[in-house]
């Protein structure tokens, strides 16, 4: 009855790491597989993302005009400031995580800490600029007030740029919450050289979200700087 | 050959209490817990299908508003699109076939199993709020600007539940595909695994890649009733097209989602059922590939009438077509695979024929809307219409009875009454017939979808379809009630009752917890009936 | 990907070109490039993703299947882009034979009716 499929014997591990979960064979295994789910994940990201920067594409071609006059309404200096304090906690978090392959976990809580402390950075200043926009009645909706003749599509500029910062700050948020508990995980001396993928993992969801930053920086902030249109 | 016996310990007796099951990390049970709650929803969709059909018994609006009849339509389509089709096989037969088919002890993430679970209950939840405070009219699909401007139903109440619901589907294909490349058992090389896992690889891509967009566009239709932002207005200089873009990109592959794990189910109920290896093997395979690929690049043949250029039409349109050979290439395979097989007439099999004949024609009707000209005429009628349902009904859901079948006695460790199951599929086959044959002609003769009166002229066949419809949900209460007798006093099953070859018959019925005493180790490919006895039981 | 140590300094070095893009990219957008704004704008953000997903991600020491999953996550993405896109692109495009009746203008890819003209936004 069981043809071809022959019993084998049954594995025993002999040191049974304590992080390896029933379902694996091997802490290896374990961390291929988890490294797969996130990159998975991430992928869900981009096209859920992707939604967004799909209807940001066809009212650019659309509407030149109102994306120049827009786009010339956002702090260029705020926007690449906070370019330069997110690209910086990438590099952080990189070094954090090369900080727990090393298994040096000390380094690995103080380079968490910083890349969390560039995230806050990053949304206080967003914090600023939606705050601005608040106070000159720039945010979309019944309170909306834009002078110029394209003043309704300017207002969907508008709410592209909160909809897609927006979800990247909410995205942000949650990303500072997941490295405190991976500072903490750190600081308790839960990882090591052999077993640092939560650690990766949280790099990996860092990292995206950085790129997220990259495409929206000069999509929203640079689009008619040299005044072809405006 | 004697009586099997219930094991003594397994993964239904090893633990009790509610905590067991609501705290589980075993998939099998997450896919009964999925079973339970995704029947509720069947039942839930089919009510108001009832409500629909009794409506559509006379030419009049009689029964109900025209207002109340929207709503009818609206949620049976967005309850069973989203909280019956989409979840029934991956989320219920997937869940407890996908670790035992490669010889795994569970999923490679059972945590997150059992959030996907926890998150169809919140969305589901949501959007049965969303019905009980008053439902919502705007149909399934949403179209902008009245779902955003116009409507005042509870739209973003339902949108929230699809939006919630759409992560447990994202999880459940995350961890399939991360399952199927990394814990397979030693030996099993790809092309020998059950073509049922190749169909679920392929469905959860569609999952991973689709479900996020239609996530983002109904939080934008959210955003828009909410601020009135102008994103899909044409007041405001916004276009309602690119919400049907958006929309289409995902819900076109959310079809596919459906009727790929029943063609999986399909292909192991033929194998077993004619004692043959499954013809064309590679080609199968690859063809569930290729449907999720191909799915991706068709979704605007839904908006041929909608304000498209006509350039982009015939792409979307040839696209369409060509979307079309994969699954014929399915079809010939398993009328192959049947040809000189020794066929065993039992009840999943006979599910089997009821799908390969309806899906047939359901597919070939989808050719009649590809093709530009004639969707100019039955876009919005009737025959739309019985086009999915045929695809929907007489395939996704005849495949998901004939796996529940064939599958129960593993789950259960009992058999079902087989006389009563070929009744079942009996009168499933004739009442779905009756229902949705008359529409193909109702819509070629012009009557509209989504209306609740109609010329008398059509009333004939309205009955027919309505008459049908009563005896096809007679069809699915008949099985319901057998299945749950099964539980109790359905027949020992044995660990292969079927004699069917597949890793998951190696083992007790129902199984332990951990799947397998031993991890086995593979030698040969997936369908050796040639090395089998004709029968077991 | 286990298994490879970056040393630190090839993270600084990455981080150093990402703000040379960085400041590249400002300056150039200053720059009257006429249509060329976007793309450049578009290729250097590319590249500086390229960069992080490399490096800072590990991805060039990954398995091929990391590589493979990116890839089709990227092709889906743009087929999302362009097939749209070849909808709204085409819609000015002429439909029937001239002189079969009062021909409508070709209107090229801005939207009907709304009142903006027509072609690339020259002022």
């Amino acid at each position: 009855m069981s043809d071809g499929i022959a019993a084998h014997a049954p594995l025993h591990e002999h040191a049974h790491h304590p992080a390896l979960q029933h379902q694996f064979n091997t802490m290896e295994q374990q961390q291929e597989t988890v490294t797969l789910g996130m990159w998975l994940f991430l992928i869900t990201e981009i096209m859920f993302f992707g939604g967004l920067f799909m209807a940001y594409l066809l009212y650019r071609v659309w509407y030149p005009e109102a994306w120049a006059e827009g786009s010339v309404e956002l702090d260029v200096v705020l926007g690449g400031l906070n370019t330069v304090v997110l690209i910086g906690s990438s590099l952080t978090m990189a070094l954090a995580v090369r900080s727990a392959q090393v298994g040096a976990p000390r380094a690995t809580v103080g380079w968490l800490g910083i890349t969390m402390a560039l995230g806050a950075t990053f949304l206080v200043v967003k914090g600023f600029e939606y705050a601005h926009k608040f106070q000159a009645h720039h945010v979309p909706g019944p309170d909306f007030v834009f002078e110029g003749p394209h003043a309704r599509q300017v207002q969907i500029f508008l709410s592209l740029y909160f909809a897609m910062t927006g979800l990247h700050a909410l995205h942000m948020v949650i990303g500072i919450g997941l490295l405190s508990v991976i500072a903490w995980m750190a600081h308790r001396r839960r990882f090591t050289p052999e077993w640092y993928s939560p650690v990766e993992m949280s790099g990996l969801y860092w990292h995206f979200v950085d790129i997220v930053w990259i495409f929206l920086f000069p999509l929203l902030y640079l689009v008619d700087r040299a005044h072809h249109f405006v | 050959m004697t009586t099997p016996l219930l094991p003594r310990e397994h993964y239904l007796n090893v633990r009790y209490g509610i905590k067991s099951w609501l705290l589980t990390k075993d998939h099998k049970r997450i896919a009964l817990l999925y079973l339970i709650t995704v029947t509720g929803f069947f039942f839930l969709g089919g009510a108001f299908a009832v409500l629909i059909r009794l409506e559509l018994a006379t030419p009049a609006g009689d029964l109900l508003s025209s207002d109340t009849y929207n709503k009818m339509f609206t949620m049976h389509g967005v309850i069973m699109v989203f909280f019956f089709l989409i979840p029934s096989i991956p989320a219920i037969l997937g869940n407890f076939l996908v670790p035992m088919m490669i010889g795994a002890r569970d999923l490679a993430f059972p945590r997150i199993n059992l959030l996907s679970w926890y998150i169809y209950i919140l969305g589901g939840t949501f959007t049965l709020w969303a019905v009980i405070v008053g439902g919502v009219d705007t149909g399934w699909t949403f179209y902008t600007p009245y779902s955003t401007a116009a409507s005042n139903t509870n739209v973003v109440a339902t949108g929230l539940g699809v939006f919630i619901t759409g992560f447990s589907s994202i999880l459940t294909g995350l961890n399939f595909i991360v399952t199927i490349h990394r814990m397979r058992a030693p030996g099993l090389t790809w092309f020998r695994l059950p073509l049922f896992i190749w169909a679920h690889y392929a469905t959860s891509l569609i999952q991973v890649l689709g479900t996020p967009v239609i996530a983002i566009t109904v939080l934008l239709v959210a955003l828009e009733r909410t601020f009135h932002i102008g994103i899909f207005d044409p007041a405001l200089g916004g276009d309602p097209v690119l919400f049907q873009h958006l929309f289409w990109f995902y819900s076109h592959p959310a079809v596919y989602i459906m009727i790929l794990p029943a063609m999986g189910v399909v292909s192991e109920v033929v194998a077993c059922f004619s004692r043959k290896n499954v013809f064309g093997y590679s080609f199968v395979a690859f063809s569930s590939l290729a449907i999720a690929v191909f799915g991706f690049l068709v979704w605007a043949h839904h908006m041929f009438v909608a304000g498209i250029s006509v350039y982009a039409a015939m792409v979307f349109s040839f696209l369409s077509f060509a979307v079309a050979i994969p699954s014929a290439v399915k079809v010939f395979n398993w009328t192959a695979t049947l040809y000189r097989g020794a066929i065993w007439w039992q009840a999943p099999l006979l599910f089997v024929f009821g799908f390969i004949g309806l899906f047939t024609i359901g597919g070939l009707t989808g050719l009649f809307l590809a093709s530009l000209g004639l969707d100019v005429h039955v876009h919005d009628t009737y025959f739309v219409v019985a086009h999915f349902h045929y695809i929907m009904v007489g395939g996704a859901i005849m495949g998901y009875m004939a796996g529940l079948h064939f599958w129960w006695p593993k789950m259960f460790g009992r058999m079902y009454p087989e006389p009563w199951a070929k009744f079942a599929a009996l009168v499933v086959f004739v009442g779905f017939n009756l229902t949705f044959l008359p529409q193909f002609i109702l819509g070629y003769m012009g009557m509209p979808r989504r209306y609740h009166a109609y010329p008398e002229e059509f009333q004939v066949l309205n009955v027919m379809s309505s008459a049908g419809a009563t005896i096809l949900g007679v069809g699915y209460l008949i099985p319901m009630i057998y299945f749950i007798w099964s539980l109790r006093y359905g027949r020992a099953a044995g660990p292969n009752p079927w004699g069917a070859t597949g890793l998951e018959w190696t083992t007790q019925s129902p199984p332990l917890t951990e799947n397998f005493p031993v991890t086995p180790v593979v030698t040969e490919g997936a369908y050796e009936y040639s090395k089998r006895e004709m029968r077991v039981v | 990907m286990s298994g490879h140590i970056a040393p630190v300094r090839s993270y600084v070095l990455i981080f150093a070109l990402l703000m040379i893009f960085t400041a590249i990219t400002v300056v150039v957008a200053f720059i009257n490039l006429g249509p060329l704004n976007f793309p450049v704008a578009i290729s250097i953000a590319i590249v500086k993703a390229t960069l992080v997903i490399l490096f800072f991600m590990h991805v060039k020491y990954s398995s091929q299947l990391t590589k493979m999953i990116i890839g089709s996550g990227l092709f889906f993405l743009l087929v999302m882009f362009s097939l749209t896109m070849t909808d709204y692109l085409s819609r000015g495009w002429q439909t029937y034979p001239v002189g079969a009746g009062k021909p409508v203008e070709a209107s090229g890819i801005r939207p009907q009716g709304s009142g903006l003209s027509q072609g690339s936004g020259k002022p």
